[in-house]
């Protein structure tokens, strides 16, 4: 069936794609970002299209609907002052607590809004691309929030203008966690099942954890890249690991990967 | 304007809009878990209406377009493409391509094995995808999807190329051979 010609073909396309395989891993970056721009057009003509048609859908609003909105607005915006003073005066109070105990400050965080610019066209991957990059001060493993401040990954390479965020539930984003229950029970946040992008397994549990369906689980601190107590989800139910060494729990993410179109990046803890 | 040139340009910018496609629009995965790769459909196209060497073109071209937005390894696609334009390129003349369902039997067929190539070359060297039960409904999902989107592109493009291309040549009654010659 196959003639010479095609066995040549085949041995050529073979032959160039060990030899892009095994190229260093910092060549091939700058070949990925290099190849990627070529779509940065395009991106910016379906952000633009987007944005006029949000803007027409705008222009067709009843006024009246409009005014419902503002009230709502106003009303909302008075609650979050109030809320706003009140964690002030909490952060006042306990600054001077830790001042107190002789406990170190804790910083506010810094943190930049980013926006999700494509998503991951595999389906064998977690990830999406932010329109943040090393000209915005960002460099790798830097922890992603969600707008609410749920935990949504870290940034797993940059360039100039863009950078990759590596989701929760990604085999290549794990974080150590920990049970917010009596015993602070700690384990790993690892890979999910292919369709399940709202729910992440927590491994290495201990066998005699008290885990409970509607616990909350936070980064742990541990592990050097997602600082303490970010919120990750909540328990939904648990087995045995493997030989019943350990207990795996299923985690409900606190944020939704699913409808992610913004995103904090934390440059300072 | 050269049709062959035509055609093979057509196919290299679809490519281009298509991995744009896998990137941006979202909805078929919100849907039902899967995004569809709309590459391998085009490869069907590619093999039974292009060279060898548009075939190649298109896997090295389509792979790396196509890797550098994703989280896979620089050139992992290339070669699952290529060998699915080869099958298809290799058995061409043996292909009903003008049938409907020889268009949606080999989108099926492409589409499920251009992942499952490209799947087993992850696992061989050592990358750990996302890989469990759930991967047979996504690799239904992309099949299927495949199958479907094949006979549609083939519908466009044949409608580009009747568009942009010269138009077929009509046949005449008129024979030459049996023209009666007046004398004087």
């Amino acid at each position: 069936m196959l003639k010479r010609a095609h066995y040549i073909a085949l041995g050529l396309v073979v032959v160039l794609t060990l030899i892009i395989l095994n190229l260093p891993s910092k060549t091939t970056a700058r070949l990925k970002l290099g190849i990627g721009s070529s779509f940065i057009g395009l991106f910016g003509l379906a952000n633009t299209s987007r944005e006029l048609a949000g803007k027409a859908g705008d222009a067709l609003t009843p006024r009246s609907e409009l005014l419902k909105e503002i009230e709502t607005l106003r009303h909302d915006n008075q609650e979050l002052r109030l809320q706003v003073n009140r964690a002030e005066e909490l952060a006042r109070e306990n600054a001077r607590l830790r001042q107190l105990v002789g406990w170190p400050q804790k910083s506010k965080g810094k943190f930049k809004l980013g926006s999700v610019v494509l998503r991951e066209p595999a389906n064998w991957w977690r990830t999406v691309q932010i329109d943040l990059g090393t000209r915005n001060g960002l460099t790798n493993d830097l922890p992603v929030l969600a707008p609410d401040g749920a935990l949504v990954g870290r940034i797993s390479s940059v360039s100039l203008t863009s950078s990759r965020v590596v989701l929760l539930g990604d085999p290549n984003c794990k974080v150590s966690a920990r049970v917010a229950n009596a015993t602070g029970d700690m384990g790993v946040i690892g890979a999910s099942g292919p369709l399940d992008s709202e729910f992440v397994e927590m491994s290495y549990l201990s066998k005699n954890a008290d885990l409970k369906p509607g616990q909350s689980v936070w980064t742990s601190g541990v592990g050097g890249i997602f600082p303490k107590d970010i919120l990750i989800g909540k328990i939904v139910d648990t087995r045995a690991g493997e030989y019943g060494l350990n207990t795996v729990a299923r985690v409900k993410l606190a944020a939704s990967l699913n409808a992610l179109e913004e995103v904090w990046v934390m440059m300072e803890p | 304007m050269n049709t062959t040139w035509l055609n093979n340009t057509l196919i290299i910018f679809t490519a281009f809009l298509a991995v744009f496609w896998a990137a941006s629009f979202h909805g078929v995965r919100h849907l039902l878990g899967a995004q569809i790769d709309l590459l391998p459909p085009l490869m069907v196209y590619a093999a039974l209406y292009s060279s060898l060497g548009m075939v190649a073109s298109l896997a090295f071209v389509g792979g790396l377009w196509f890797d550098s937005l994703s989280a896979n390894p620089l050139g992992v696609s290339i070669f699952p493409l290529f060998v699915v334009g080869l099958l298809i390129f290799a058995s061409r003349e043996l292909i009903l391509r003008d049938q409907i369902f020889a268009r949606l039997t080999l989108g099926f067929a492409a589409s499920l094995l251009a992942p499952v190539i490209c799947l087993l070359i992850l696992l061989t060297t050592g990358r750990a995808p996302l890989f469990g039960w759930g991967t047979l409904w996504q690799l239904f999902v992309m099949a299927v999807g495949g199958a479907v989107a094949t006979p549609v592109l083939f519908e466009i493009f044949g409608w580009l190329n009747r568009a942009f291309g010269h138009a077929a040549v009509q046949q005449s009654s008129f024979r030459p051979d049996r023209e009666i010659r007046r004398g004087r």
